[in-house]
């Protein structure tokens, strides 16, 4: 039973990093078509900004959950200003320009902060289950994982910045004519999702410390996430997750953590043969 | 005036499509553009909407130089746009719809959308369906219902009959003329539709090659010759 509930745990783990770590490339892919391949940098990015603004004597939930945040986001507002504003509906100069902010993110990091693994210490202690320990802090990402798509999917379906967003991204040029400034929109939706994407980076620096190239081992995932979740950005990130994050965690329980990655790609090779428009494609397709 | 129009040219990249087109159009009046397909008279919404940038000419409206402004600017003016096609959001509902006409101007939501539904009532019963799933006729109220939550001063409406059932088309014309009577609201209307054009118009330019060739009256649209030399079309 004690072994049930450890599993159980590591399985939401496992779709709350998930989830976690794709939301802010789901806003970002999904409303704007944009493919960022800066993503993983954006993580590593808010990282760094968690581990810096601690070291610089600011609290550790705040320099995770506020500072990692802003940071990345302002970086995401910088970015969508001076590089993918000019090349809106030009997916393949898109990927190519964000490949090089990747290149670029990489080598400034590792300028600045050298080729080693930097880390916070998980701000929570432990509990027993049993015989077994498990960190308190798995709990804390879980829980922010769930917060974070609650409140996107708040925000898109409640708010009128939500539904100016998703009228924009549906038609721009219809939301102009009703007044909406798309440039705005496209500004605040990328700057939104790299913020997303930098309190990821925050909240999983304790977990699995922060490198320059750290990125690379989440954007392949990421990218799966959302590919594989489909059209519909909070339900497609949380249905994918789910079943991504327990093919991995069950996989890795019965075999070992590279078979567990193993099967996790080739649980996406299935689903994208068998759903190509992703789960939201076929299920849910009304949701948000 | 609250359109002025001077020697507007535009095109698409380096196909010129319309020249040296002139005219006005005074608050409180509906004016209609015929013309032959492919005559520029979508183009000439688009330009007045600023989708299309000016390569030479003016457009003023309501006193204020609109010839560069973007198209969300325009809007923000007081300029309404009912595209040909409707351009409806397909995924989002029908109340959601409207409230895009109201969101994006930060007008007062409920009471605009109150007062276009009691002009289109057949879309109360549509609020929570989805925009895409309603029929032609029914996105076609709603495109109208949408520009109206904004309250423009000035609709450009582009062929709202195309491809729509008699009974809407009646139930447009209903609304356009009750609207026209009650004053305040100013439109430039594209049809090929001669007998809605004819209703609701109360001067009518003609368009030919991308150019405004000649206003006629709307009883003039009864006229076979110059129906036939200027649109094309008997009536």
């Amino acid at each position: 039973m004690d072994l049930v509930a450890l599993l159980a745990i590591q399985v939401l783990y496992a779709i709350a990093s998930l989830a976690l770590i794709s939301v802010g490339l789901a806003i970002i892919f999904g409303m704007m078509k944009v493919i960022n391949l800066a993503h993983g940098e954006f993580l590593m990015l808010g990282g760094y900004a968690a581990i810096e603004a601690n070291r610089y004597g600011i609290n550790i939930w705040i320099a995770m959950l506020v500072v990692a945040p802003l940071v990345v986001g302002a970086i995401g507002a910088i970015v969508e200003r001076t590089i993918i504003r000019w090349l809106y509906g030009r997916m393949i100069d898109t990927m190519l320009a964000t490949w090089g902010l990747s290149l670029f993110l990489v080598g400034l990091t590792t300028a600045v902060f050298g080729n080693t693994t930097v880390g916070l210490s998980a701000p929570l202690g432990s509990f027993e289950i049993g015989s077994y320990r498990v960190s308190a802090y798995t709990l804390f990402v879980i829980a922010v994982a769930f917060v974070t798509l609650g409140g996107v999917l708040a925000m898109l379906r409640f708010t009128r910045l939500g539904l100016v967003a998703r009228g924009a991204m549906q038609n721009a040029n219809m939301a102009a004519a009703l007044g909406v400034n798309p440039n705005r929109v496209y500004s605040v939706t990328f700057a939104a999702g790299a913020a997303l994407t930098g309190l990821a980076g925050g909240v999983l620096a304790p977990v699995s410390g922060v490198f320059p190239t750290i990125g690379v081992a989440y954007v392949a995932k990421s990218f799966i996430t959302v590919i594989g979740g489909g059209a519909a950005i909070v339900t497609g990130t949380a249905t994918a997750s789910a079943l991504f994050g327990a093919v991995n965690q069950l996989a890795t329980y019965a075999t070992t953590p590279v078979f567990g990655e193993v099967a996790l790609l080739a649980a996406a090779i299935v689903l994208i043969r068998l759903l190509p428009q992703g789960i939201t494609g076929r299920f849910f397709r009304r949701s948000l | 005036m609250i359109l002025e129009v001077s020697q507007l040219a535009a095109g698409y990249g380096r196909i010129p499509i319309l020249s040296g087109v002139t005219f006005e159009v005074a608050e409180g009046e509906f004016v209609g553009v015929l013309g032959h397909n492919g005559m520029g008279k979508t183009t000439l919404m688009r330009a007045l909407m600023g989708y299309l940038p000016a390569t030479a000419g003016r457009v003023a409206f309501a006193g204020a130089d609109m010839t560069r402004a973007e198209p969300y600017l325009r809007a923000r003016a007081g300029m309404g746009y009912v595209p040909q096609g409707r351009e409806i959001f397909p995924g989002l509902s029908v109340l959601d719809n409207l409230r895009m006409g109201a969101v994006a101007r930060s007008a007062p939501e409920g009471p605009a959308i109150e007062a276009a539904l009691a002009e289109f009532p057949r879309l109360k019963r549509l609020m929570g369906r989805p925009g895409g799933a309603l029929s032609g006729g029914e996105q076609q109220l709603l495109a109208l219902a949408r520009c109206l939550v904004g309250r423009p001063k000035l609709i450009l409406l582009d062929e709202p009959t195309e491809g729509i059932q008699p009974s809407i088309i009646d139930e447009m014309v209903e609304t356009l003329l009750r609207l026209r009577e009650r004053g305040g609201l100013t439109m430039i209307l594209v049809e090929q539709n001669l007998e809605f054009i004819a209703a609701l118009s109360q001067r009518v330019l003609i368009i030919q090659k991308g150019a405004i060739v000649r206003t006629a009256r709307p009883d003039e649209l009864h006229d076979h010759g110059l129906i036939h030399e200027f649109i094309g079309v008997d009536d």
